[in-house]
């Protein structure tokens, strides 16, 4: 039954470690992140070079959000069992960080003059990124080692 | 910006999204057929992109939000089909095709977000 279930899921044998953060439902994880990582990412260089000083609350923490993307693309690509931890750690951080300035914008908007890829849960990016750190977390959580 | 395109764009973005989509869930790698459909995406996007470029280079500004979130926006559009595309010759599995549907639904959904923030309406 383990065996069928992670045959499924697209996880090659345990032999190729350093790929199987990345294979499968891995590798589409990983694309998220990346597209993630270069939305958030042009958004807070332009925003932090030109406009710091309009709303440098919601600058700095979408420059943050495009911090902890990049550094996941980055676990997902190097692979290996410190790679998958650092990755949950930082996907967790990624989820308290959306719903942290997901409610602090919705309860007191005043201190967001302008708005972060976090705001409003990340409606602006149609609620994804709520959705790709639980997903993070679930592959992740199913890629540990076997045996 | 330039309304016609932004809906092109969008139901081309759809339309792949939901042909790689079969494609994943019957279990099939993308083909080159596929990687047509991609590179028309594509070339649709590299098209809007400098539209959006020559309009912004002309002086007109979004209205509906910032001019930041806007380019932001624009530029990963044309970013989003290829990175997938690239993706998928790589992973030759159902999950390379899973990965290009969800690339280009990411497209149509910016296609959405584009339009309200250059202002709404009248393109």
């Amino acid at each position: 039954m383990a065996e069928s279930l992670i045959g499924t899921t697209g996880v090659p044998p345990a032999g190729d470690e350093r790929r199987r953060l990345r294979s499968g439902p891995g590798m589409l994880l990983l694309t998220l992140y990346v597209i993630f990582t270069i939305g958030a990412g042009s958004r807070s260089i332009y925003q932090l070079a030109t406009r710091f000083e309009e709303a440098p609350l919601a600058y700095l923490l979408s420059a943050a959000a495009a911090l902890v993307y990049a550094f996941i693309t980055a676990t997902l690509v190097w692979g290996g069992e410190t790679a998958r931890r650092l990755g949950l750690a930082a996907c967790v951080l990624e989820l308290i960080g959306v719903l942290t300035v997901g409610t602090w914008t919705v309860v007191d908007p005043g201190a967001f003059p302008d708005a972060t890829v976090w705001s409003g849960y990340g409606m602006g990016y149609l609620f994804l990124p709520l959705v790709v750190p639980v997903t993070g977390l679930l592959w992740l959580r199913r890629a540990r080692p076997r045996g | 910006m330039f309304t016609p395109l932004t809906i092109g764009l969008g139901a081309a973005a759809l339309a792949l999204a939901l042909w790689c989509g079969i494609a994943a869930l019957r279990g099939e790698p993308t083909k080159d057929r596929h990687f047509v459909g991609m590179a028309v995406v594509t070339a649709l996007a590299v098209i809007q992109l400098a539209i959006g470029l020559f309009r912004l280079g002309a002086g007109d500004r979004p209205s509906g939000d910032t001019t930041a979130v806007f380019v932001s926006y624009l530029v990963t559009v044309p970013a989003c089909v290829p990175l997938v595309a690239i993706v998928s010759l790589g992973e030759r599995s159902r999950w390379g095709s899973a990965t290009v549907a969800a690339g280009a639904l990411v497209t149509a959904a910016l296609q959405l977000r584009l339009h309200e923030v250059w202002g709404g309406g009248g393109g």
